[in-house]
């Protein structure tokens, strides 16, 4: 299969091994990856701000980047939502509602894609540590994503999953609200971070980096021992 | 309260500063609520499909709303025709003249009043108290904040902030009794003193959870009984409703009524369920004489001309949503400094009180979805916030905001432009420990309490730019490696 990656801009220059990472597992299931450099962002920030022309005015530029896409996959269930639940609703009633819903029909989040397109649980990873998972709220909430980020962790030989108590609570990452509301944002933070502690666990994993920006942010400020992982870093490792 | 001279967004950022800060009251707050979601799972797990009580719970409440008219006037029909008045108060101001003016007319004295929201939407024991009536407030929470002189905290749960050696401190002050650990013995005091203010007042004030308008009937839903008092003992009764409250069929309460328990406090069913149908009819022996509804709307029609948000209308008020809400439990109800706290008053406060002094509501939130996901009447409560972003941009963008997202957008249109810029990324990383934390520092507000990751020194962009090569090369060499 041909896949397209939508790498979003934090990822690209914060996070490049998780693309890389992404690259890795999908060529090792022998499909085609490809990542058109005309990408740039999906258009989120000023579409959560309020700002929907400018949000527009980006995101009509990355339809016209993935029109010919076959899939498109997003490593962040964040920018994954917004292809794919908010760019139709942002396009209602204009004249790019057709590509933007098709675009939408043609998204995908990582770990759905590997389990229920491909069919595929276990990657032949291994990992040795013990870690919690953590739902990032977009993923969760917007495209329904819970089961198959632990179905594919279920198979990662060396791996000790426990889950935590508030895996489903926000991380309170939020886009602008974490400086908007940097007193809020932090306290969710912490809530979150005390939960991921109880577990006693060595790594906290999930599916979207921008919650792990906000997780580690406040984890290498205030605990420093527990470290944060993208989902297909995981599958990558051997 | 705070001076009207401190714009309510500023207000809000100063508490939710002291709020989020105060680690025992959160945590105190989180405990609570972990109870609450262990007996709402409980209760919610013997409906046999929670999923379609929920569908249909919001096809009915769809129905009732969009024939909001009719269904009113039906209620109006039959509810006069028992003896019972109805008044129809477009705003606040007309809602408290109308009880204003009957308690004078009826020469009230003393006032009980039970569990009502609508009652502090519309300022009502302020204006009461003004003009000298008596007031008490009958439900345990809501005389505990009374006592306290603090708006509810929670529009279920009015006291829930409060750990019980700080009401016993408030009953000896305010009471002069004698303090106790004991729930019972909390409860007995408040209750004598409850006593005999359902015996001595005149008229009575209720809210109402639903309006039946099949049989023209008001429905109470309670757990101490002091609304039946409420309603029952004095001479006159005020059921102060909002007019969004309509369900058209008597039927629909066995969904609704069982509804409102489980997700508002995880019981089956609250302690007390009573109708009332108007003031009490030849050969009864019980129940006021005289019987007014006050329906409100108080631009509640407002957010019925909305369509994309009408469906707010549907919120039966349980609380479940604040329950949930990391953002409520984190800075508690009275940062929002509105009557409805929590997701759902971030939603319909701007509608209500104006959408520029009350859009931050909807900027606080990480729109995670929780609100949404466990509201069983299926309100797109989190969406609304995002769409109330939206009418506040369109509305009086903020100049400096509007600029910002114009560069970004100018930025993101341009790929040569953007990948030039990040190239700046890993440099940017170097220098930024220099200024980091300080009044420079352009991502202080991240960096004030969290790391800031650093920039690796290639992009993924270089990287998969350099795996694509090695790969051609790899396959022009024959594919040894
Ligand atoms: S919005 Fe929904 S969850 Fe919130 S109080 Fe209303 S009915 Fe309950």
């Amino acid at each position: 299969m041909r896949v397209t990656l939508f790498v979003p801009c934090f990822i690209d220059s914060l996070y490049p091994n998780v693309g890389m990472a992404m690259v890795h597992v999908l060529e090792r299931l022998g499909h085609t990856v490809e990542f058109p450099e005309n990408q740039t962002c999906c258009g989120q920030p000023p579409f959560n701000s309020g700002y929907w022309d400018e949000a527009r005015a980006v995101a009509s530029k990355q339809i016209a980047v993935f029109k010919d896409a076959e899939i498109i996959l997003s490593g962040s269930g964040s920018c994954g939502a917004m292809f794919k639940v908010f760019y139709p609703e942002l396009f209602h009633g204009q004249p790019m509602e057709a590509e933007a819903k098709a675009i939408a029909a043609k998204t995908w989040e990582f770990s759905e894609f590997l389990v229920n397109k491909l069919g595929v649980t276990d990657l032949g990873a291994r990992f040795e540590g013990r870690a919690t998972f953590h739902d990032g709220c977009h993923g969760l909430r917007e495209l329904g994503t819970k089961l198959a980020p632990r179905e594919l962790l279920k198979h990662v030989k060396g791996l000790e999953l426990i889950e935590m108590g508030e895996a489903e609570t926000c991380c309170g990452f939020g886009g602008t609200f974490a400086v908007k509301y940097p007193q809020i944002s932090t306290a969710m933070a912490e809530v979150k971070c005390n939960s991921i502690q109880e577990t006693k666990a060595d790594y906290v994993i999930s599916n979207d980096s921008s919650c792990l920006m906000q997780i580690g942010g406040w984890l290498n400020r205030n605990v420093g021992s527990v470290k944060c992982l993208h989902l297909a870093e995981v599958l990558a490792s051997r | 309260m705070t001076a009207l001279a401190d714009p309510p967004s500023h207000q809000f950022q100063v508490d939710a500063n002291r709020t989020s800060s105060d680690t025992p009251r959160r945590a105190a707050v989180r405990r609570a609520l972990s109870n609450y979601q262990t007996a709402r799972d409980r209760t919610g797990a013997t409906f046999t499909d929670w999923k379609s009580a929920r569908a249909a719970a919001a096809t009915i409440k769809h129905e009732a709303v969009n024939h909001l008219d009719q269904y009113l006037e039906e209620f109006e029909k039959k509810f006069t025709a028992r003896g019972g008045k109805v008044f129809w108060a477009s705003d606040s101001k007309q809602a408290r003249d109308y009880i204003l003016n009957l308690a004078e007319a009826k020469g009230v004295r003393s006032i009980v009043k039970s569990k009502a929201m609508t009652g502090e939407e519309i300022h009502l024991n302020q204006a009461l108290l003004a003009k000298g009536y008596g007031v008490v407030e009958s439900d345990l929470g809501e005389y505990i904040q009374q006592l306290k002189g603090e708006a509810p905290y929670h529009f279920v749960f009015p006291c829930m902030h409060l750990r019980r050696d700080e009401i016993s401190d408030l009953f000896e002050k305010e009471l002069g009794t004698a303090k106790t650990d004991s729930p019972e013995e909390l409860t007995m005091i408040a209750r004598r003193v409850l006593r005999r203010a359902y015996i001595e007042a005149d008229m009575g004030i209720s809210g109402g959870n639903f309006i039946v308008a099949e049989t023209g009937m008001i429905s109470i839903t309670e757990n101490e009984g002091n609304a039946r008092l409420t309603v029952g003992l004095p001479k006159i009764h005020v059921a102060l409703i909002g007019i969004e409250k309509v369900v058209p069929r008597l039927g629909d309460l066995a969904l609704f009524l069982p509804m409102l328990a489980t997700a508002g406090t995880g019981q089956h069913l609250t302690g007390y369920n009573s109708m009332y149908g108007g003031p009490r009819q030849p050969g009864e022996i019980d129940g006021p004489d005289e019987f007014h509804v006050v329906f409100l709307d108080n631009h509640r029609t407002r957010l019925l001309a909305d369509p994309e948000q009408r469906d707010a209308l549907h919120c039966i008020r349980c609380g479940a949503c604040l329950n949930v809400c990391p953002i409520f439990k984190n800075i508690g109800g009275h940062t929002y400094g509105t009557t409805y706290q929590g997701p759902i008053g971030s939603v319909i406060t701007p509608h209500f009180r104006g959408l520029e002094d009350w859009k931050h509501l909807s900027g606080a939130s990480s729109l995670c979805g929780a609100c949404t996901e466990t509201c069983p009447v299926g309100i797109d409560i989190h969406h609304h916030l995002l769409h109330n972003r939206r009418n506040a941009a369109a509305q009086k963008p903020a100049a400096g905001e509007q600029f910002l997202w114009k560069a970004f957008a100018f930025l993101m249109k341009r790929p040569a432009l953007y990948k030039f810029a990040t190239k700046f990324a890993p440099l940017g990383s170097l220098l930024h420990p220099l200024i980091e934390r300080t009044m420079v520092d352009p991502v202080r507000s991240w960096t004030d309490t969290r790391e800031f990751p650093q920039a690796p020194l290639h992009s993924f962009r270089a990287q998969f730019k350099a795996h694509q090569r090695a790969k051609t090369s790899a396959t022009s060499n024959g594919g040894a490696q």
